[in-house]
């Protein structure tokens, strides 16, 4: 009773004081006062959709470790540990500068470097938008591990992941996005939509990925002398359902956060983004149900990314309805996207080219079609104009990047080593040592 | 007859099958097997510190042939097993009594 009354007489002394110490409500403080609350607030979304992102590196290496066999675990977990890593390192040095810094021709951007931008007692504003960004950039980076999996040499997959991030990615973002901050790229002014990054993230990520496996070759084994296809198992499919949800709840970051404010928007962003998700996983399920006579998990899982990578780009400028309808077409592309690369012998392990490299152009092309301020002839031709680019830049450089890589150090691990699995080839141990008679003998 | 049981290395199982079911072998028996031999197992490191795994994973292949083709069959395993490396294991040839197949109760070459 006493400590009540104590705390009740503390509080009344605290508010007497503030209004004292307080001017006059003005108009003008009042405003500045709700604008500096709507700042917080977009600082806030920001970085939580920052840190949603952020776990989406985790969701891809539950994807990648589960639809790869045992004796790789290891190195796909420091693949997408590395690329986040590094990644991060080279966006902060080049790549933020060079995709949203001022640009004079226009092609990209020259300054921010190393976070340069940012002042002691400055406005902080460009940490919280770099932050948003480098989880972008890694998101781009570590599509491509999926693709090369199960036989890429270590060091050179390091090679790749600075120049992706440091390069490749950021150039062709500062085309779609250096508007964003300091920098305005040509695409951009052609008025090309890609909200949160159909083409900018995905199709970069994807295209490279395709690069990257045409410079490796399949996995051995994986087609007969023949030319038949062999499935190579992967070898834990709860695992990457689990990466899925992660990649769905991440999502919900990387759409709505693309705002990088707080405000009403986001709720039809929301749910543009799971509704195609849930229209991709549904018709991927059918599909494979029609086509191989049961409803493949493997396929349904992809369908549900194709979902969401398609409706990044239109997510905030087409309706609900457009949104299902997205996402299901791209649930049906998935499917024949992946038995098509595996036809054409270009081996991706976990269906990243198909997942974020076809549908990313298939969202960017849907954005123009379905987009509701109206369509038109010339709308649909800046998109696709924004996807040829895409792949032209990304695939060249990448493709060249890779060669480069294969001819100097070695992009590919020996025949002995692939068959015996890359985590002890690569790393000195095995992912899960329980399953071996080891005598853990200390040396 | 003859068993022909050979310790191969994991990943050289398809070619070896192929090879045997290529000149007429109809049955195949296979386990996952850890052991060492001259290769003495292989060491592994974990967060800095080293160990020995003693015994690797092979595979062990069991084939019951008639005694005229164990010859040709131990010639196949040792050609499409043979990655020239350490490791590349071994092959035993046993004699066999008899052989019974449970369904018919044939015995003898009809039963392998």
């Amino acid at each position: 009773m006493k400590a009540l009354f104590f705390s009740l007489l503390f509080m009344a002394l605290c508010i007497t004081r503030a209004w004292a110490g307080d001017n006059t409500p003005t108009v003008e403080s009042n405003k500045a006062a709700i604008d500096l609350v709507q700042t917080h607030a977009d600082y806030l979304w920001t970085l939580v959709a920052a840190s949603l992102v952020f776990f989406m590196q985790a969701g891809f290496a539950c994807v990648e470790t589960g639809f790869t066999r045992a004796k790789n675990a290891i190195n796909i977990m420091m693949k997408n540990l590395m690329d986040f890593s590094i990644g991060s390192l080279a966006f902060w040095a080049i790549g933020f500068g060079l995709m949203f810094g001022a640009t004079k021709a226009g092609l990209f951007g020259t300054s921010g470097f190393f976070l340069s931008d940012f002042k002691r007692g400055g406005d902080p504003w460009v940490l919280a938008f770099w932050m948003f960004q480098v989880v972008f950039a890694a998101t781009a980076a570590t599509i491509v591990s999926g693709a090369m999996a199960e036989r890429t040499k270590f060091s050179g997959y390091l090679i790749y992941t600075v120049f992706i991030s440091a390069l490749i990615y950021p150039i062709f973002g500062s085309w779609v996005w250096g508007g964003l901050y300091h920098g305005g790229g040509w695409l951009e002014k052609l008025g090309f939509i890609d909200f949160a990054g159909s083409t900018v993230v995905h199709s970069v990520g994807g295209w490279a990925a395709l690069a990257g496996a045409i410079v490796l070759g399949p996995r051995l084994g994986k087609y007969d002398k023949y030319g038949n296809i062999r499935p190579i198992l992967g070898h834990n499919i709860p695992l990457a359902a689990l990466g899925v949800f992660i990649l769905w709840l991440g999502w919900f970051g990387f759409n709505p956060g693309s705002t990088t404010a707080a405000n009403k928007d986001i709720a039809m962003i929301f749910v543009n983004t799971n509704l195609a998700a849930a229209a991709g996983a549904t018709l991927a399920m059918f599909t494979s149900w029609i086509r191989f006579r049961k409803p493949d998990a493997g396929m349904s899982l992809n369908g549900a990314l194709a979902g969401l990578v398609a409706i990044t780009s239109p997510c905030a400028t087409v309706s609900p309805l457009s949104a299902v309808i997205i996402g299901a077409i791209a649930g049906i592309i998935v499917v024949f996207s992946v038995v098509f690369f595996d036809r054409i012998k270009i081996d991706d392990p976990v269906g990243a080219i198909s997942v974020h490299g076809v549908n990313g152009a298939w969202g960017t092309l849907a954005a123009g079609i379905f987009n509701m301020g109206g369509t038109s002839a010339k709308v649909i031709g800046v998109q696709v104009l924004g996807i040829v680019t895409c792949f032209v830049w990304t695939f060249l450089t990448a493709f060249i990047l890779f060669k480069i890589i294969d001819k100097t150090i070695g992009l590919r691990v020996t025949p002995e080593e692939e068959m015996e699995g890359l985590d002890f080839g690569e790393h000195g141990g095995m992912a899960y040592p329980d399953f071996e008679v080891s005598a853990y003998a200390q040396k | 007859m003859k068993k022909i049981e050979a310790i191969i290395k994991p990943f050289r199982l398809d070619e070896v099958k192929e090879g045997l079911t290529g000149i007429g072998i109809k049955g195949i028996t296979v386990s996952e097997v850890k052991g060492f031999g001259r290769q003495r197992g292989h060491r592994e490191t974990y967060r800095g510190a080293e160990y020995q795994v003693d015994f690797v994973s092979k595979i062990k292949m069991e084939v019951v042939v008639e005694a005229s083709m164990a010859h040709e069959a131990v010639a196949i395993i040792q050609e499409k097993g043979r990655t020239g490396q350490i490791g590349d294991g071994k092959i035993f040839v046993l004699p066999v009594e008899e052989a019974i197949r449970i369904r018919t109760g044939e015995s003898g070459r009809d039963a392998i």
